[in-house]
């Protein structure tokens, strides 16, 4: 391969997520992996594929189906010097193990006066669109952000997903990892192309709570996360199309949560869409109108948000392409903003 | 396995310790909180689950343990924070809520942490036992000598965290036991009336380890089983569970009138208290003299009433501090 192709080289989310483990492990043997189905078969999202045959079954853990032992287990391991990475395998199925998420790994470091670190990283899968019904299509975004002693990550590209990771597994503190189905880069879960970027093959880090401007205009910001962001980069390209320059902020981290980023960019547009694949009611969209009206930014219209209603995610692909969040329901609000000025 | 005069005398130690502890939080418990009981008055606001009785669990399985062995204790932690050696002034700071404790006061007797000997608690029925086989992973991957155990009352053998545990632990073989006070009350919900098996330690048989049954708060039964268990551990041999039917003297917590115990059961615990018992092993078995048990009780006095003192004179932290630590 040549040192241009090297350059150019695209990887999928799943694959970005998978090579900065593997590049982790390489480095310090107290990274190790756990969960269901992330051995021989590489996870069942693809994020842990390559890492049994190379580091074998001691490091690479199938586990039971015991979400509340083996999450369990790596806040204890965390807390005699291991760096777990454990992966729920559906942000659903946190209802099972929440005490050992939010009770211990969460609180154990204040518990402790900030003697016992638990540096782990729990990876999980969120959102929905294929038509899995209400139990294996969430986000849940702002269920594990609302609550303290947890940063919460959220790539949309591969480039960030990478250095995520890393920055994720070399944070003494526990991280939640979320991977959203649709820009894992599966066939079958349908695939998000502008999630597929070139990705370097070098160690970086991409640093936990810092936003990225993806787009830049001047009219309006939207702001999102996962695949908000991409719903949001569909959106600025329509507007573009009416003579609207729309600037996209990538939250990238919802803790810690980069507000001066948001607020710098609303400063400059003086409208702000915010856009979420979780549930409608007391999520990011709420805390980041919150956070730049309390920092007192002018705004020419009152902000829009654009999420997920508040009911369970429905199966029938009428009514569930229906409730996500669109670039067509963006461009809407946007409009709708126009008429109230 | 038999413990040696200098074990039993440790053992017994512990015991006079940590009893004395728990009856002088006892008395400062009630400071501010008569004639009225409000739970969030006083020197010691809060719940306090009080260990009297339960002495036994703590110092039979921790005599086998160092400072490097891991221990996960419950919401009802002292005596055996006491027996793996928490630092005792620190333990009664936090209690108090004190800037000296050993979380600066963001813990509290639910939450005591004391990292340079490995121990912690959790006040979350049955989530001591993931930790605890999570900590034992983490030494059998690392080569690294240490065994951990968990501590869980007969209630939390309920909870399905016991049963994910036990399995975890015993498909991956892991150096770790699990000890299983029975007090038997769930808060006020009897052994009985809560659990289908007789013996929890039955189950241990769904999860192909050994079962441990010691029916009568014996320190000396409990240290030779704990260390046949603990050496189990030790040798690469995987998990045991061992279910020990202790006393809990006392209520729940500190204010329960524990109107839910049968008529005469209080005396009856009385009459069988573990620490009388082992001060007649000691008579009988080595000449204990009497002036010998008021030394060792008068060490033990000083021991604790210099821990309360060092509380009781320690500043409160500033109410902001309380926004640090969430992260290191």
């Amino acid at each position: 391969m040549t040192q241009v192709q090297a350059k150019a080289r695209k990887l999928t989310i799943a694959r970005a997520m998978a090579e900065s483990i593997a590049m982790e492990m390489r480095t310090d043997d107290k990274v190790f992996v756990m969960g269901e189905d992330i051995g021989e078969l590489g996870g069942v999202f693809g994020n842990t594929r390559g890492l049994y045959k190379e580091f074998g079954s001691e490091r690479v853990k199938d586990t039971p189906i015991s979400e509340t032992a083996f999450i369990g287990a790596a806040v204890g391991a965390a807390s005699d010097g291991m760096k777990p990475i454990v992966e729920l395998m559906f942000v659903d199925f946190f209802g099972v193990c929440f005490d050992a998420i939010y009770n211990m790994m969460a609180k154990n470091t204040y518990f402790s006066g900030g003697e016992v670190n638990v540096p782990m990283v729990l990876m999980t899968s969120t959102g929905g669109g294929y038509s899995d019904g209400g139990q294996h299509s969430q986000c849940l975004h702002a269920t594990f952000a609302h609550l303290p002693g947890m940063k919460v990550v959220a790539p949309s590209n591969a480039y960030d997903a990478k250095g995520l990771m890393t920055a994720a597994i070399r944070d003494p503190n526990p991280v939640i990892f979320m991977f959203h189905k649709a820009l894992q880069g599966m066939g079958w879960l349908g695939t998000e192309k502008d999630a597929i970027v070139n990705v370097p093959e070098e160690v970086y880090e991409v640093p936990l709570g810092k936003a990225a401007i993806t787009r830049t205009g001047s009219d309006v910001t939207i702001v999102g996360i996962t695949s908000g962001v991409h719903h949001g980069l569909k959106a600025a390209r329509e507007l573009e199309q009416q003579g609207v320059s729309a600037e996209v902020v990538d939250l990238r981290s919802l803790v810690p949560l980069d507000r001066d980023t948001v607020i710098q960019s609303v400063r400059k547009t003086g409208r702000l869409i915010v856009v979420d694949e979780d549930y409608h009611s007391y999520g990011m969209t709420a805390e980041i109108i919150a956070s730049v009206t309390e920092a007192g930014v002018p705004m020419k219209a009152p902000p829009q948000r654009v999420a997920y209603p508040d009911i369970p995610i429905p199966f029938t692909p009428v009514m569930e392409q229906w409730a996500l969040p669109s670039a067509e329901k963006i461009v809407k609000a946007f409009a709708k903003m126009k008429e109230n000025e | 396995m038999t413990p040696t005069q200098e074990q039993e005398l440790w053992m017994y130690r512990h015991m006079v310790v940590s009893r004395f502890f728990e009856e002088t939080i006892e008395t400062i418990y009630m400071e501010g909180k008569t004639p009225a009981f409000n739970m969030a008055k006083g020197p010691i606001p809060g719940e306090m689950h009080l260990s009297n009785g339960q002495e036994p669990c703590a110092v039979g399985v921790c005599a086998h343990l160092n400072s490097d062995d891991i221990v996960v204790s419950t919401h009802r932690p002292h005596h055996v924070a006491i027996a793996k050696g928490v630092d005792l002034k620190k333990m009664a700071a936090e209690i108090f809520g004190k800037k000296t404790g050993l979380s600066g006061g963001r813990g509290g007797h639910m939450h005591i942490f004391d990292a340079h000997v490995n121990f912690s608690c959790s006040g979350i029925i049955g989530e001591s036992v993931g930790v605890a086989a999570g900590a034992a992973l983490s030494r059998k991957m690392q080569g690294k000598p240490g065994v951990a155990v968990a501590y869980l009352g007969e209630g939390a053998a309920n909870q399905g965290a016991f049963h994910e545990a036990l399995n975890l632990a015993a498909v991956w073989k892991l150096p770790v036991v699990f000890v299983i006070e029975d007090n038997a009350w769930g808060i006020s919900v009897s052994k009985q009336a809560s659990t289908a098996v007789k013996y929890n330690s039955d189950r241990a048989s769904a999860y192909s380890m050994p079962g441990v049954h010691i029916p009568n708060n014996d320190p000396i039964e409990i240290f030779a089983k704990a260390g046949e268990a603990i050496e189990r551990a030790r040798n690469g041999e995987g998990p045991t569970l061992i279910e020990i039917e202790t006393s809990r003297l006392a209520g729940h917590f500190m204010g329960d009138a524990e109107a839910y115990r049968p008529a005469g059961e209080k005396e009856h615990l009385a009459e069988i208290d573990p620490i009388p018992g082992f001060k007649k092993r000691l008579q009988d078995q080595y000449q204990w003299t009497e002036a010998q048990d008021e030394a060792l009780r008068g060490q033990a006095r000083e021991l604790v009433d210099a821990a309360i003192q060092f509380a009781r004179d320690s500043d409160y932290p500033a109410p902001e501090e309380a926004l640090d630590k969430v992260f290191v």
